[in-house]
């Protein structure tokens, strides 16, 4: 019996967005007459923080307070059209539609509050703490309820803004596999550490230390869940799930969380990251796709890892402990037990 | 205790109020009350529940179903079967263009695959629904089945899709192609070759809230469907094909999902609990169990990948063939555009100029892929990872060594034909190996992704 | 089989329902008293969404028929949260983004809360034993467990 430690290494891309049929989002704005900007959107969160992000991209283009934004989703009858929450694409497509709404609303509130301060809208800049001053004398400000109220009852403008993002379809060449199917890439790098009990074949994952370059993070702290979260899954991938234990025979297939094995709060790992932010050419204040790719880069990392720990090239996930103990028998980094029989 | 911290290497030096910033979840006060409404959670005076009856074996013919026991079943309503499906055959990315429709809402005279739904049971609760599906009576010839994506191509193999062929056809092609350079060239100069066939099993998402939907009908004469789909027009747009009725008559309400990882982007509970409401004029609930959501939701799919490298002694890799299997089960869903996504990608983050890709997608009888979290690029990535160290290894070289040599960089031209403009493999290569603690070699800490030094 | 009257103590109150035989408490709490912040992820034992306390003991409500607990008292998330703010654990949860899709949430919660009714100062191992039933797929428990270290804090100085 021995406990073998391996290192593994891996490197990936991620591709934000896809080009399916052209891949469109919407967003539309208003303020009400108190200054409070509602965002309608049809988007979906799956939990990964987008009515929070949403909200923090529009507050920023608009020049408002956070706390002055509502996101209104989904409701197919009052929200615009959004082609869904996948492909790393929501933050990107959403947050570029909302950036184009956002400017428009700001454009009239600007022209609004122009008029109200007697200046000029090109000379009016936000505090983003409430108020539209003019730049160079701030003291010369109004706070925007004021500016709502005026545009709704006394200039009687409508202070909103609509927003489409749409990445052009790309049709693929059949011949060449010629195609422009994503918008931007994200990048990781996994260093993994393992350890392989010899005797059953399990393997513990010691540490995840990776790099993520993601564009700009709009909320850091929940980029940092998505890449805790997702390198759990990776390690969860790389080791114990699978509808088909046996692929391909069907047998055995799980039926309930007790069959179907998913590591628990036990099997984390040390996991430690660094973010580098390189904007984007094209991502809402520069950023990149980060959901998925944050469940890629674990699997082969902890699979290299395994192999330089036991000498033998693993070829395939989950790598159970029973495809361990098999791979086992071919390394030359065991003495191999005295066999009986053939 | 685990860390991440951010080395921020903006070049935008603008300060913002908001973006950048670790502002708490706006959903955080409802998710840590209870308060948040998840589909489940809404339900309606009158509402009636869904079950399917299911095929319990893996490929068959329908002989004959028997309702009169069910129909006894107190609580029992009524029962849906293909007939009462207007646009019983469909593929959900018929919206994009994608063809020939090939999955019934419910299966007409024949199953593919274990779990496939025959019909729909609509009752007062849902243990009656359960009840009498319990009850029904099935009749079905089985047929052999094939499980393997290689077993699935040959010749004699049972044949699961009405074009006669185990494969999706793309644009006239048996499978989809990249074409880059001439791979067989590079081999003829590669000092090296180097092979190896990688495999992934199935995936179940397995996200905490299982799949589900309410569907009511309103006084104007509309629907309202309380759906936890990650995509809401388009599942909204796909019911109305199925449904034959104008889109205007739908409203689709959503947004909050207790786990989706793409496996709620399917459209598989909504047209039928809709079609139930329209039928019965009450509200109609249809959740998956954790068994359905285990054994019948679809997976991540199988892969199967070769791979075969021409290398220099010098580590660049000038020439890569993959062909690939996807194991889409036995109907569509995303899987056909999860190989194309695969394909642009399986070359991996480097610059290969001489590469050949076939990615096929393949019909077996297996519930069906679809889409989850990486689509046809995790595959892809283990793959290519596994193989940079087996190139390492083979040639003698150090594996950050290798991936550096071969990093892509900005301007490289991808297999796709696409060019770089993003990259920074070997800026994450480099904050990795610090964080780790790897001392890696000065030529390797002077490289960067910007551009390639002219040779 | 016949319905009859279970009466119990519900987060202080007195309730009476009408049920079946073996209905389970998940079912009486959730469609009967439209109390939905207990979840309800797989209704076999495997997932913790469903953990409420009866007499203060974390139980899956999804396997318990509510003829069991007669007479007891049963605490639901709904019965710890204040009428205005967040219990310590909530706000915890709440403060270190413990929290992502949301659905695992209340079960953690609950499961958390029993811990540190009895353990106010549990190691990290003690929390990672007590949560070891309750299933969340999207955080990778790292957040949980600081989560549930934070609230011990909090509690302790409170
Ligand atoms: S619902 Fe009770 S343990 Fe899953
Ligand atoms: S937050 Fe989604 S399951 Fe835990």
């Amino acid at each position: 019996m021995a406990k073998l430690r391996g290192t593994g290494i891996a490197a990936v891309n991620y591709p934000t967005g896809m080009n399916l049929g052209g891949d469109p989002s919407q967003a539309l704005i208003h303020a009400t007459t108190t200054g409070t900007f509602v965002i309608s959107l049809s988007s979906t969160d799956l939990g990964q923080g987008l009515k929070t992000v949403i909200a923090q991209i529009g507050a920023e283009t608009l020049g408002v307070p956070f706390e002055n934004v509502l996101i209104d989703t989904a409701d197919t009858d009052t929200g615009p059209h959004c082609m869904g929450t996948f492909a790393s694409r929501a933050t990107h497509r959403v947050g570029n539609a909302v950036i184009m709404a956002a400017k428009e609303a700001r454009k009239v509130m600007l022209e609004v509050a122009a008029e109200e301060l007697e200046a000029s809208p090109d000379d009016l800049d936000t505090d983003g703490q409430g108020n539209i001053y003019v730049k160079g004398s701030p003291e010369r400000k109004i706070d925007i309820t004021s500016v709502a109220l005026a545009a709704h009852f006394k200039y009687g403008r409508s202070i909103s803004g609509r927003g489409m993002y749409i990445k052009p379809k790309s049709p693929v060449d059949p011949e060449t596999g010629k195609m422009d199917p994503d918008s931007t890439e994200a990048h990781a790098c996994v260093v993994a550490e393992v350890e392989v009990d010899t005797e059953t074949g399990e393997v513990t994952v010691l540490s995840l230390k990776s790099a993520y370059e993601v564009g700009c993070q709009v909320n850091p702290a929940l980029v940092r869940e998505q890449i805790i979260g997702g390198a759990f899954m990776g390690m969860s991938h790389a080791l114990y799930e699978t509808t088909a234990p046996y692929y391909p025979s069907p047998d055995h297939a799980p039926g309930s969380f007790s069959e179907y094995v998913i590591p628990g709060p036990h099997e984390l790992p040390h996991i430690e990251s660094v973010v580098l932010e390189y904007p984007s050419v094209n991502g809402p204040y520069g950023v990149k796709g980060v959901g998925e790719m944050t469940a890629n880069a674990p699997i082969p990392a902890i699979i290299n890892a395994i192999s330089n720990a036991i000498g033998v090239r693993l070829t395939e996930y989950p790598v159970t402990p029973e495809k361990i103990l098999r791979a086992l028998e071919r390394s030359p980094k065991l003495k191999q037990p005295a066999q009986t029989g053939a | 205790m685990s860390e991440v911290t951010s080395a921020v290497a903006r070049d935008v030096k603008k300060e913002f109020h908001v973006v950048g910033k670790s502002v708490p979840r706006r959903d955080g006060v409802g998710h840590v009350t209870g308060k948040t409404v998840y589909v489940d959670d809404i339900s309606f005076p009158g509402m009636l529940h869904l079950k399917m009856v299911r095929s319990p074996i893996h490929h068959g013919i329908i002989r004959n179903v028997d309702f009169s026991a069910a129909e006894k079943v107190p609580g029992f309503v009524r029962v849906l079967t293909h007939r009462d499906v207007p646009k019983n055959i469909y593929t959900i990315l018929c919206l994009i263009g994608v063809g020939p429709d090939e999955e019934p809402v419910l299966a007409v005279d024949r199953v593919l695959y274990k779990g496939e739904p025959i019909a729909a049971i609509v009752a007062e609760t849902e243990e009656a629904a359960m009840e009498a599906v319990s009850r029904v009576r099935l009749d079905l010839e089985e047929l052999p089945a094939v499980f393997d994506v290689e077993e699935a191509l040959k010749p004699g193999a049972p044949i699961l899709k009405p074009w006669g062929t185990n494969y999706f056809v793309y644009e006239g092609h048996h499978c989809r192609r990249v074409r880059f350079g001439d791979v067989e060239k590079g081999f003829a100069q590669a000092d090296y070759i180097i092979e190896e066939v990688y495999n992934t099993s199935p995936i179940e998402h397995a996200p905490t809230e299982t799949t589900a939907c309410v569907a009511k009908p309103e006084p104007d004469g509309r629907y309202t469907v309380y759906t936890n789909t990650q995509a809401l027009f388009f599942t909204m747009d796909n019911t109305a094909l199925i449904l034959q009725v104008p889109f205007s008559k739908l409203h689709f309400v959503g947004g909050t999902v207790g786990g989706g990882f793409g496996g709620k982007v399917d459209v598989i509970v909504e047209p039928i609990a809709t079609l139930a409401a329209m039928k019965t004029g009450c509200p109609v609930k249809f959740k998956y169990t954790r068994e359905e959501e285990m054994r019948v939701s679809s997976t991540r799919s199988a892969w199967r990948m070769y791979f075969k490298d021409g290398v220099m002694k010098d580590g660049r890799i000038i020439a890569r063939k993959v062909i690939s299997y996807a194991d889409s089960g036995a109907y569509n869903r995303h899987t056909p555009y999860a190989v194309t996504k695969h394909a642009a990608n399986v070359a991996g983050p480097y610059f290969i100029p001489n590469v050949y890709i076939d990615a096929y997608c393949v019909y077996t009888n297996r519930q069906p892929a679809s889409a989850m979290r990486g689509f046809g690029v995790t595959p892809a990535s283990f793959a290519v990872e596994c193989q940079m160290d087996k190139i390492a290894e083979t040639i003698g070289m150090d594996p950050w060594e290798i991936r550096f040599i071969n990093a892509y960089r900005n301007g490289d031209m991808r297999p796709h034909q696409k060019v770089v403009e993003d990259a920074t493999l070997i800026e994450v290569m480099k904050a990795a190996a610090e964080l780790a603690g790897h001392q890696l070699p000065e030529h390797l800490l002077k490289m960067h992704s910007w551009d390639r030094e002219k040779a | 089989m016949a319905s009859r009257i279970v009466a119990f103590n519900l987060n202080g109150r007195d309730v009476e329902v009408m049920v079946k035989p073996l209905t389970t408490l998940q079912t009486v709490l959730r469609e009967h008293l439209h109390l939905t912040a207990t979840k309800s992820g797989c209704r076999q034992g495997g997932c913790g969404t469903c953990t409420v306390l009866v007499n203060g003991e974390p139980m899956l409500s999804c396997l318990l028929p509510v003829e069991d607990i007669a007479g007891q008292q049963v605490v639901t998330l709904e019965g710890i949260t204040p009428v205005e703010g967040l219990h310590p654990i909530q706000q915890a949860f709440f403060d270190n983004y413990a929290i992502q899709c949301g659905y695992c949430s209340p079960g953690m919660i609950m499961i958390i809360k029993a811990l540190l009714d009895r353990n106010p100062n549990p190691t990290r191992q003690e929390v990672m034993d007590a949560i070891a039933g309750n299933v969340c797929r999207c955080t990778g428990y790292e957040s949980i467990l600081r989560a549930a270290e934070d609230a011990a804090r909090r509690l302790q100085s409170a």
